[in-house]
């Protein structure tokens, strides 16, 4: 039996291995993806992303609780940073969800970026399609606590939580944009402390200053006009509160108050979660997203492989030699990248 | 195509709280370009072995300080090998009275380090029992 099939049937053991071939990029791996890909689509990619220290893994801990009591099967992958000096990493995320040991309904997976930025590593993306093929009903992705701009989240999952807490930021933090714009829904963790007030006034007025957008990300930055947005757009001068605004068309991000590490605020938050769900769903929002991560991936696969073969094909050295003009400043970047396309054409 | 990382889990089963050692070996594996996974303090042998699997280690480093190494390292082992993870290979670190050391090493403990034992050598010997 191969590694996928294994891990069609629910074999753990094949399951955590095929991850490891995937996270590795090998044949192996590929292969299994290929197969494993006609099973894929199903299953609620929820993206948990904010500063260091704001309580992400915690927040993903009770929420796995809060999934399993309602009987669905949770896959966690949570990403940390890898040394960018020696490549290894220190992976801690597990240390707050001891909780779900011992729950065969939970799988939790921790992955280092290994030089990659924006908060996923490269193979994330490729390793939620095996849970999803699993047949996990939910996959948590709890990104590093980078910051502002990891938004790379948003691109992957349906559903984007930006996790605040009290007293990181001002208003001015708020507008930038960036890791607020991404947010589906945003959380205030750690809410029994001080400053909760100011920071929920912050993410408020920044709601408020801003148009609703339709988060679906795009390469080449086109936007699609098409379904709800186009419809929506139409009215573009409505305040984003108003009640007069086509109601179900545009996503308002709801602000939830949360402390994880008592339980407070989880249901809640489940339940605003599951609301944008139903939201992507009635809106055709779920399928763009849909169209658009799936776009996005291809294309980089494409620029990888295009990559690989523009250098397996230039000859030794000519990249190099080519390089030192540049060096020199006898050549722009762009007159040598035109040269090396044409030379690869003669 | 990314090379193949060591992968260790570093657990702290049973109910000491001194967990100084076990981050001191964490740190010093991710110095050497190891992926450590940390788990945190008092883990069960079947917590361990549980997160072993998910993560598919090649190697667990237990710290244990209580005493109890007779029974928590053999049930580790034990249960990691009824997971089908008989490959991954376990060492010890604490305080591990030397008439321990040939009947740990017997159950297939690769190595046992106590107090000012070198990181070097236990990032050598990690990396030797894993080629092994």
């Amino acid at each position: 039996m191969t590694l996928s099939q294994s891990v069609l049937q629910g074999d753990r053991l094949a399951l955590a291995r095929l991850l490891t071939q995937v996270e590795n990029d090998s044949a192996e791996g590929r292969a299994a993806l290929a197969e494993l890909f006609p099973h894929t689509g199903k299953t609620h990619l929820i993206g948990v992303t904010g500063a260091p220290g704001t309580g992400k893994s915690s927040l993903v801990n009770q929420l796995a609780l809060h999934f399993r009591r309602e009987g669905k099967r949770v896959a966690i992958l949570a990403v940390d940073p890898s040394s960018p000096f020696t490549g290894g990493a220190v992976l801690g995320d597990r240390v707050r969800m001891r909780d779900l040991a011992g729950d065969a309904g939970v799988f939790i997976r921790s992955m280092a970026t290994r030089g990659s930025l924006g908060g996923l590593a490269q193979a994330t993306a490729a390793m939620t399609q095996v849970f999803d093929a699993a047949g996990f009903d939910v996959t948590l992705i709890e990104t590093v606590g980078a910051g502002q701009s990891e938004v790379d989240i948003a691109r992957l999952a349906s559903t984007t939580l930006v996790v605040e807490a009290p007293g990181l930021g001002d208003d001015i933090q708020a507008i930038k944009a960036g890791i607020l714009e991404i947010a589906d829904v945003l959380v205030i963790n750690k809410a029994d402390r001080p400053g909760v007030e100011n920071t929920e006034k912050a993410l408020k007025s920044m709601l408020e200053l801003a148009h609703p957008t339709r988060h679906v990300f795009l390469h080449h930055g086109r936007v699609e006009t098409n379904g709800a947005f186009a419809r929506s757009a139409k009215s573009p001068t409505l305040h984003p509160m108003s009640e007069t605004l086509e109601s179900g068309k545009m996503w308002l991000p709801p602000i939830q108050r949360t402390v994880a590490v008592e339980g407070q605020g989880i249901a809640e938050l489940a339940a605003h979660i599951a609301e944008h769900a139903e939201h992507l769903r009635a809106s055709g929002d779920w399928a763009a997203r849909e169209r658009a991560r799936l776009g996005s991936e291809m294309e980089a696969l494409l620029r990888e492989a295009l990559m690989a073969r523009f250098r397996a094909e230039v000859p030794n050295g000519k990249f190099e030699s080519t390089l030192k003009n540049v060096y020199e400043r006898s050549l722009s970047p762009w007159e040598a990248v035109k040269l090396l396309l044409n030379g690869r054409q003669k | 195509m990314t090379e193949k990382k060591i992968r260790v889990l570093v657990a702290k089963p049973g109910l000491d709280g001194h967990d100084r050692g076990a981050k001191v070996v964490a740190r010093a594996l991710r110095d050497a370009g190891m992926e450590v996974i940390y788990t945190g303090l008092r883990q069960t042998p079947e917590m361990i072995a549980e997160a072993a699997l998910q993560e598919d280690v090649d190697v667990v480093g237990l710290s244990i300080l209580s005493g109890a190494h007779m029974a928590l390292a053999p049930r580790v082992l034990e249960l990691l090998k009824a997971n089908g993870q008989e490959r991954v290979k376990v060492f010890l670190g604490g305080i591990v009275p030397d008439e321990d050391v040939p009947a740990l090493k017997q159950m297939g403990v690769t190595g046992i380090y106590g107090p000012g034992a070198s990181t070097e050598d236990i990032i050598r010997e990690v990396r030797e029992s894993v080629k092994g």
